[in-house]
């Protein structure tokens, strides 16, 4: 706790409310660790405390593939599917927040469909994505011929599955967007313009290097938001599944430590990326701060 | 940006309008006019007044969840996001702070559920610990896989959501404004009342319409900690579609779309979301 800055002690509410907020962090992080510590739990011991001993034996197992549907098939598909959705995201997103720097024809339909894409209920996203791709495939069937006859389905890890999540990441790179340039000086650009910078080249020198903490910032949420998402991949990622579709199902059926175990594991793979991230973004950070400004040196 | 939105999102809604219109039989649908799927969701509804048929019983389970967990979320995340935005001084204590707050998001949603089994469960931390103080004698049953598993497991899930929003408004109020109510003599409830809280309404209601949407739509919480026994709005959308029965799926879908849409604009007359990014 930092030291009260006057020589007014703190108020009643101050401690009521401070043990609010640590009860609050308790109740945040209590479970979590209930099952992080019992993914550890010995090979005769079940989903409960107390530990019966202490192994990486569920680990083992899952690695194995014994037991439950094979996890690492699943795994890969989310990473795969996390690193797709994080470059369109941060591209798509990017882009549309230049945009809308500047008014523009349809700025305000687009804005609001942002948000309604944010606000409506995951299922109906994923229920309309799914019966798109079902009507689409049976036009396919009645008017592709010889060619239709062939084919199976467009539903997929890569063009239903990455549609429903992108419903999902875009909006929030957007309002990432919005809130980096609301704060964006526009004189630097200027100045850019002034020296004889093409548009590209005032972009790539002088927005992108400013913004790129922040960009980091949104491929991040891009990758942890798909790496999680489970309601709206439910009805259109197609035959296969995503780690957290694997793991809804297996709450069902498992009754073995091994569920915990998958729980840390992925838990583990959402903090490298989010700390990978992080660091980029804090080298960035330092890089700009050497490099940034030469302001009060004299050399305009 | 407006093509994959045109694509994934405006498109498939349309289509399930259109389709919750559509007749359906065991294996397919047929594209053919019929309030099929609505007539059946609201099948028996008139015969049975006063008494509640199964959907709108549904419907009232569905929102009494969410004004629980609505309920929970508001009071737990004002007291939280006042506390970061009032009492802590430093701008790196309240970045170190929210930062502790932040981290449990980084974990799957399923995983948190799942978290709770082994303190709830029948030989889980909180009934052993009860047993052994003495206060019961036998497991508590409405634990896990009930509506306080649920609720409790929302609260737990989604509060965040009403802290940020909460929190961004809370930390634009001018402290003067604050004084000044001191100063003219307001008891420290009354400014809570009558200054910050009306100041804090944006964020107040942004918060809310995230977690009421979230709620109402939800089906995965509810079928996890529910020990998929409870009925709610979500699940009826993902029964019918086990069932491959789409058009009555659709039908549930736009039912649900509406009460949600009435629900956030009636909320968002209160406020305008652009202006507070």
């Amino acid at each position: 706790m930092p030291k009260p800055s006057s020589d007014t002690s703190r108020p009643k509410s101050f401690y009521i409310l401070a043990l609010v907020f640590t009860l609050y962090v308790l109740f945040l992080y209590g479970p979590m660790f209930a099952i992080f510590t019992l993914s550890f739990q010995g090979p005769d011991g079940g989903l409960t405390f107390p530990m019966n001993g202490v192994s990486l034996h569920w680990f083992y197992k899952l690695f194995e593939g014994t037991g439950i549907v094979d996890i690492g098939a699943a795994f890969t598909r989310s990473i795969k599917l996390g690193l797709v959705v994080m470059v369109v995201t941060v591209v798509l997103s990017v882009m549309a927040g230049m945009a809308f720097r500047k008014k523009f024809a349809g700025s305000a339909v687009l804005f609001y469909t942002a948000i309604a894409s944010l606000i409506v209920p995951s299922i109906i996203t994923s229920l309309g994505i799914a019966l798109e791709f079902r009507l689409i495939d049976d036009s396919v069937h009645h008017f592709g011929g010889t060619w239709g006859e062939s084919w199976t389905t467009g539903m997929g890890l890569f063009s239903s599955g990455l549609g429903a999540h992108l419903t999902w990441t875009l909006p929030f790179g957007l309002l990432i967007m919005f809130a980096i340039f609301n704060r964006f000086d526009a004189t630097l650009e200027e100045a850019a313009r002034d020296l004889g910078a093409s548009p590209w080249q005032t972009f790539r020198f002088v927005v992108l290097p400013i913004i790129l903490p922040s960009v980091v910032g949104i491929g991040l949420f891009g990758f942890t938001l798909s790496w999680d998402e489970l309601a709206r991949s439910s009805q259109a990622i197609g035959a296969v599944n995503t780690l957290p579709l694997e793991l809804q199902g297996l709450t069902t059926t498992v009754t073995k430590p091994d569920i915990y175990a998958l729980g840390t594991l992925t838990s583990a793979v959402s903090f490298i990326a989010i700390f990978g991230a992080l660091f980029v973004m804090n080298l960035l950070q330092k890089r700009q701060n050497r490099h940034g400004s030469d302001a009060g040196k004299g050399s305009l | 940006m407006m093509l994959v939105f045109a694509a994934f999102f405006l498109l498939p809604l349309c289509f399930v309008i259109m389709v919750s219109f559509w007749d359906y039989n065991e294996y397919e649908m047929i594209p053919a006019f019929t309030t099929r799927g609505y007539y059946e969701s609201f099948e028996g509804c008139l015969a049975q007044l006063p008494g509640l048929c199964t959907i709108l019983k549904t419907y009232v389970e569905t929102i009494k969840l969410c004004f629980l967990t609505w309920a929970f979320t508001l009071v737990i995340g004002f007291s939280v996001a006042y506390f970061l935005a009032f009492h802590i001084k430093t701008k790196s204590m309240q970045i170190g702070l929210s930062l502790l707050c932040t981290i449990p998001f980084w974990t799957s949603n399923v995983i948190r559920m799942i978290a709770w089994i082994p303190l709830l469960g029948r030989n889980g931390l909180v009934n052993t610990g009860l047993m052994h103080v003495g206060l019961i004698d036998k497991p508590l049953e409405w634990l896990l896989f009930s509506e306080f598993a649920v609720v409790l497991s929302l609260v737990h899930l989604f509060t965040f959501f009403m802290v940020v929003p909460i929190f961004n408004s809370l930390i634009r109020i001018d402290k003067r404004l604050i004084e000044a109510a001191y100063d003219a003599g307001a008891s420290g409830w009354q400014t809570l009342w009558n200054v910050v809280i009306p100041l804090a309404k944006p964020g107040i209601v942004i918060g809310s319409i995230f977690v009421i949407t979230i709620v109402m739509g939800d089906f995965i919480t509810i079928g996890v900690m529910g020990g998929q026994q409870l009925a709610a709005a979500g699940k009826i959308i993902e029964v019918r579609l086990n069932a491959l029965q789409f058009p009555a799926a659709a039908a549930n879908a736009v039912i649900l779309l509406a009460i949600t849409f009435l629900i956030i604009s009636a909320l968002s007359k209160l406020v305008d979301i652009r202006k507070e990014l």
